[in-house]
């Protein structure tokens, strides 16, 4: 009996410094929701950088060892790691959030016009992020299935170097293809995605917007160059 | 340009929230380019009305661009197209001879049809009484001089002010979202020394008020400055997100 109050008021006491009402109220509200996809938004565009470097390794002409050695270092990494249990946490959020936020817009508007030029007024990329989101979510799935589970869980075949699994991927053509239009979308995602994150951050003003805007504009760019180039250049046999 | 234009309208006819509306097409040949939008439909009821037929119901006052009761989405744009203007302010010279134009309620969740081309609109005002004022009794005005206010806030929220309420930031927004007008309202007050005591309670408030009336979320698309009748910059929507951090931090 004493054991329980113990508990109990152990809990009273955690309620009172972490204000959970507050904290409910703030992820539930429209701007709390938009935060979220925000911060897992830029946090995944981290990723993407820090992703597209080790790919970079591939094209180091040395039969993979450079590549093959980093993603071994990033496995024995502990705090790499931890990251990684954040970055499928940070998807599974992003992916849940805007999953909700798309069926609550849907629902303030049941009936629609008859005739609305939309495109008069937005991009097409701005209002289909929903579309290009699930898509770059499936390629994500793809993606893991081919590199991550042999890589990680199922074990490669012996003597398999995963720089051979990611050149052997890319000989088949609709897989680089697939590859190749998911990057595309994604970078179409981000192209939004970049610059809306700062606007729903608060971060608007004369002086910065317009470069933010640029800045995001040219993240897309970068990571569709960079990583659209690994299947044209691994299907065409462009490296050893 | 010549003086008078035929038209075919495709209006949305609805007896009342209960009953299912559809499109009437009404024919208006010689219809002056002088007249302004409203008054074009203010001829289509008087022929309406001669005929025995029931006119169209439409919201409008003061049609000199102020008053935000205007609503219609005509042609697939909350306004028409003409930038920077609400229907009582647009002119029939900017449509062609020939042209079928196609008239719509607002569409949104929170505001349902009340008749024809009138939405109830008072989800808006119910967000303004969430918080969109200054309550502190402050007795007699003081001397202008003693609450210095820069020249930038000034201007700042007086661009914010301009907001009129027509909810065409609703009608454009993709997600029938009301964040243009709610942002309009809370950057005015945030800008001024008068809005400072109720600072944070008036964003939480006014955002929940928002968000139990059905509005969507905003997705940064940028269609509601492109239509809001006042152009109001999306920049207010960032303020507003910038009120929201520092009320919860």
């Amino acid at each position: 009996m004493v054991g329980w109050f113990r508990i109990t008021s152990y809990i009273c006491v955690l309620k009172n410094l972490i204000p959970m009402n507050q904290l409910v109220k703030i992820i539930n509200s429209s701007v709390g929701r938009k935060l979220i996809m925000a911060l897992t938004g830029l946090f995944l565009c981290t990723f993407l950088l820090e992703h597209l470097y080790g790919n970079i390794l591939l094209y180091n002409n040395d039969g993979g060892e450079a590549f093959d050695e980093y993603s071994h270092s990033m496995v024995h990494n502990l705090l790499i790691r931890i990251v990684e249990v954040l970055l499928f946490a940070a998807i599974i959020v992003h992916a849940f959030q805007g999953i909700v936020l798309t069926r609550k817009n849907a629902a303030a508007r049941p009936v629609n016009y008859a005739i609305k030029k939309d495109s008069e007024t937005s991009s097409w990329f701005s209002r289909n992020m929903m579309l290009t989101g699930a898509f770059v979510l499936f390629f994500i799935v793809v993606h893991l299935y081919s590199f991550f589970v042999p890589y990680r869980i199922s074990g490669l075949d012996e003597g398999q170097a995963v720089s051979q699994l990611v050149k052997e991927s890319f000989e088949n053509g609709w897989y680089s293809l697939f590859y190749f239009v998911s990057v595309l979308l994604l970078a179409s995602h981000l192209n939004h995605g970049f610059q809306s994150a700062f606007q729903t951050m608060g971060i608007n003003n004369k002086k910065y917007s317009p470069l933010i805007k640029i800045g995001g504009t040219a993240f897309a760019v970068l990571i569709f160059l960079g990583f659209a180039s690994f299947p044209v250049v691994f299907y065409f046999g462009w490296m050893g | 340009m010549s003086e008078t234009i035929n038209l075919t309208l495709k209006i949305w006819r609805q007896k009342n929230s209960a009953s299912a509306g559809q499109f009437v097409s009404y024919e208006m040949p010689g219809v002056s380019t002088h007249m302004s939008f409203l008054e074009m439909m203010d001829v289509l009821n008087e022929k309406l009305i001669s005929k025995g037929e029931e006119p169209v119901a439409f919201d409008h006052d003061c049609r000199e661009g102020i008053c935000g009761m205007c609503s219609m989405f005509i042609s697939g744009r909350a306004h028409g197209k003409l930038k920077g203007t609400t229907t009582c302010q647009l002119h029939m010279r900017h449509f062609a001879d020939g042209e079928i134009i196609t008239v719509e309620p607002w569409r949104a969740a929170p505001f349902p049809v009340i008749k024809d081309l009138v939405v109830d609109r008072t989800p808006l005002d119910k967000i303004i009484q969430a918080g969109g004022y200054v309550s502190v009794n402050t007795g007699s005005a003081q001397d202008a001089n003693c609450l210095p206010v820069p020249k930038k806030d000034a201007d700042e929220a007086m661009d914010a002010a301009a907001c009129i309420g027509c909810g065409a930031c609703v009608a454009a927004c993709k997600n029938a979202s009301a964040m243009l007008f709610l942002s309009a309202k809370v950057s005015q007050l945030a800008l001024l020394p008068q809005g400072q005591p109720e600072r944070k309670e008036r964003i939480l408030n006014m955002l929940s008020a928002h968000d139990e009336a059905g509005f969507g979320n905003c997705t940064n698309t940028g269609a509601c400055e492109a239509e809001c009748p006042k152009e109001i910059s999306i920049s207010h929507i960032a303020r507003l997100n910038r009120e929201f951090l520092g009320a919860n931090v």
